[in-house]
């Protein structure tokens, strides 16, 4: 590595050639304010357009401030970030975003948790020089994201996101000065574009434009009915990230006070999407080994790979720009509706409750699922599966609400029969984790063997895409992994030109997998958040005595009693569904 | 919203200016212009077209009209009214020219009215000073205008 020598605030430090005045800066421990930077290492993901100025800092032999952010260090660079010149113009571009933003922070979704908001506090901001036209649109209420762009600072991040990262381009700059804003293509509502709900744009907002559709009221209405029966269930990665909600340290596992809580708030039935995630397996894994030997046998009728369906975010991209290919993935629902579709029929019956009565609220990492949950083909009658679902933030901000000490609680268990789960459904919520699930199961029902080393660290990890090929006792399976939808684009891509070699493949919408989901804790641009995320899920599973799905006693007993066997016909009313071609034609008359 | 006609020999002209340019997203302004040239307009429709042919998305695409003022995603009318907003006409009164023309015509500066006779729109001087305030509807240039005027030019066209 060539280095250089500058000096940084009086300090001589040597940093990496090339580097820019931000990145040196950290590395000797001097804060710089950024707003519209976003460097999300360990994926490989930065945002950069210097538009917003506030990393200012003053170069000596250099006329104007310079953007510490866009800016590389040269040899002898003199740099200093704190003079009384680089402090006045930071404050005053801050104040000019101030005179064109909304003040009503009191009552703002992201209170408390807005960059904005608290660059005002840190730089002591009491008082706005600057008075100036308010720009003012309509607001866009998805099902799942509200887009409130009076509150756009035009940082560009989640044209960032949705662009580069996801691919998915929905978002675009448009319009020019005062006037200009982040928005769908001829300002149409999100509902009106290929937005999937990844939330990957929510994820990194700074501030309050872009939030998700909040029905924690609609939950806090339901559980004061007495004529209901309410039921939760907690999707995987929430257990690894609500405690950052409550000051704890990134990974913490809260599993047990999370539980406790969603006792506390009076939920009649505290159950696990985990148990429905074994469900998943049983029948993604079913479904996979019969479409392989049929493969094998030379039936070329079935194709391959089998892409995994979990994630809600990658069906909708899918629908809308590969509907030629959606025979491909599996037809297994996502483990949220798996839950809703067992709940309102097998557990109905057995606790003697109509499904009208019955309430069902999803605590998930994801806002895809707020949409998925919506949709019509997992409605009975008018009534959805899952009634509402909620973010892992809706749920510390109920918790929250209701008064309950989170870090006082004990730990506690889920219920039964619908809580029970294996190690093999707690790592769904990282990246690899599904394929390592169905591994695992597809693995013994195929080979008729005990699988004795479940662990398999080929698939693990945050490449945005991994390759492994595993022995099914002398059959070599291989599979592909993808996170991020820019990289499940590439594998699609591969399969249409008849160049993929998978019989398999993972993907995640969201970069990480459900850890790094659009209704997670914020993690404002440290991506080692979600690394701990991942580590804690794979503990969880590494403690586990049961880590095959199929040995979930539960689920044995479901099969035993209600469904059958996986991918029959009991199943493929309830656990399996069919997509839709959503893509948009050009609409030419003549 | 009025159904928009695109005729498919334009359609096809289109893709040729799309192919002229090989595909290349960095020609997207190039197309653009080519394009207004083409529809006289920029419609979404031929924005999702353009979109596809370079393969970009169309909120790109639309960021981009949106971002030049010379970009316009309105038809034209039959007789455009162009309102001469430089600094001799405005110091004369444009603007109460046009106040009287949204008036009489009850659209906006950069609409056109349903029948899709008039549209209007504001331009830099146009170098007939001397008559200011000045406006063009078409290529015929009326100068010396007062609001009380307004009124009998539009009935000239209104036939
Ligand atoms: S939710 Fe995802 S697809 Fe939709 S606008 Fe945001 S980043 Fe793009
Ligand atoms: S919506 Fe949020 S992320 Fe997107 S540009 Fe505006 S402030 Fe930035
Ligand atoms: S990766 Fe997880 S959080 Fe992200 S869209 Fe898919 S299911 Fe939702
Ligand atoms: S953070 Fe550097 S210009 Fe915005
Ligand atoms: S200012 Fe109107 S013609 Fe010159």
């Amino acid at each position: 590595m060539e280095t250089i020598k500058i000096n940084i605030d009086n300090k001589i430090v040597e940093v990496e050639k090339g580097a820019t005045i931000l990145k040196a800066a950290k590395q000797v421990g001097v804060h710089i304010p950024t707003l519209c930077h976003l460097h999300l290492h360990d994926l490989n993901i930065e945002n950069k357009p210097a538009g917003c100025r506030i990393c200012v800092v003053e170069v000596a032999g250099r006329r104007n401030l310079a953007p510490a952010c866009v800016t590389e260090c040269y040899e002898g660079m003199v740099i200093n970030t704190n003079n009384i010149k680089v402090l006045n113009a930071r404050k005053t571009v801050l104040e000019l975003i101030l005179s064109d933003h909304p003040s009503d922070c009191l009552i703002c979704s992201k209170n408390g948790n807005c960059e904005l908001q608290s660059m005002a506090q840190d730089f002591g901001v009491r008082e706005i020089h600057y008075e100036g036209e308010k720009s003012t649109y309509r607001a866009d209420t998805s099902p799942a994201i509200i887009r409130d762009v009076d509150k756009c600072i035009m940082c560009r991040r989640c044209e960032m996101m949705c662009n580069d990262v996801q691919t998915v381009g929905v978002l675009s700059a448009v319009n020019r000065g005062f006037m200009s804003v982040v928005a769908p293509a001829f300002e149409r509502n999100l509902d009106h574009s290929e937005c999937t709900y990844c939330g990957q744009c929510v994820a990194v907002c700074p501030t309050g434009a872009l939030t998700e559709v909040d029905h924690t009221n609609a939950v806090i209405r339901a559980l004061a009915d007495p004529s209901k029966t309410v039921i939760v269930q907690t999707a995987p990665a929430v257990r690894a990230a609500l405690g950052e909600e409550f000051g704890m340290e990134p990974g913490t596992l809260v599993t047990g006070k999370m539980a406790a809580a969603l006792r506390r708030l009076g939920f009649n039935y505290v159950f696990d999407t985990d148990f429905a995630a074994d469900l998943t397996i049983m029948e993604e894994g079913t479904e996979l080994l019969d479409r392989l030997n049929r493969h094998l046998q030379g039936d070329t009728s079935v194709a391959l790979p089998i892409l995994t369906s979990c994630c809600p975010g990658w069906v909708n991209f899918f629908e809308h720009q590969f509907p030629e290919m959606r025979d491909i993935p599996s037809t297994a629902r996502s483990p949220q509706q798996m839950f809703g579709a067992i709940t309102k029929t097998y557990f109905a019956d057995k606790i003697g409750v109509k499904r009208e009565n019955m309430v069902v609220v999803s605590v998930m990492p994801c806002l895809a699922k707020k949409y998925e949950c919506q949709r019509d083909e997992f409605k009975t009658n008018g009534n959805p599966d899952v009634d509402f679902s909620i973010s892992t933030r809706e749920l510390a901000h109920l918790i929250k609400q209701l008064n309950i000490s989170f870090n006082e609680l004990p730990e506690e268990d889920f219920d039964h029969p619908l809580g029970e789960s294996t190690g093999a459904a707690v790592i769904f919520g990282t990246t690899g984790g599904v394929i390592e699930a169905a591994v695992r199961t597809a693995y013994e029902l195929q080979t008729g063997k005990k699988l004795e080393k479940v662990d398999f660290e080929e698939l693990r990890g945050m490449d945005f895409i991994r390759e492994a090929t595993i022995d099914f006792d002398g059959l070599p399976i291989r599979i592909g992994i993808a996170h991020g939808l820019g990289n499940a684009r590439k594998l699609l891509e591969e399969i249409k030109a008849g160049r993929s070699e998978y019989h398999a493949i993972e993907i995640m919408a969201c970069p990480g997998g459900c850890i790094g989901g659009g209704g997670q804790p914020l993690h404002h641009g440290d991506s080692s958040i979600l690394k701990a995320r991942q580590k804690a899920l794979y503990s969880e599973d590494a403690g586990k005595t049961l880590r095959k799905s199929h040995e979930n006693p539960y689920i044995i007993e479901l099969y035993k009693e209600f469904l059958g066997k996986p991918c029959g016909e009991l199943s493929h009313h309830l656990l399996h569904t069919h997509y839709f071609d959503k893509s948009v034609e050009v609409s030419v008359v003549e | 919203m009025a159904t928009i006609k695109l005729s498919t020999n334009k359609i096809d002209e289109l893709r040729a200016v799309c192919k002229s340019f090989n595909h290349e997203k960095g020609e997207l302004i190039n197309v653009l212009h080519k394009a207004q040239g083409i529809f006289g307009y920029l419609p979404a429709e031929v924005q999702e077209i353009i979109a596809r042919e370079l393969n970009v998305s169309v909120a790109h695409v639309y960021g981009v009209v949106s971002f030049y003022s010379f970009f316009t995603m309105l038809p034209k009318g039959e007789h455009p009214v162009s309102i001469c907003l430089g600094t001799a006409c405005y110091v004369r009164g444009a603007e109460k020219i046009i106040e009287e023309f949204k008036r009489v015509l009850n659209i906006g500066v950069g609409e056109t009215t349903s029948d899709g006779k008039f549209s209007l729109a504001c331009l830099r001087c146009v170098g007939a000073c001397g008559l200011a305030p000045v406006v063009l509807v078409g290529d015929k240039v009326y100068g010396r205008l007062s609001p009380e005027s307004v009124k009998d030019i539009v009935a000239e066209y209104a036939k």
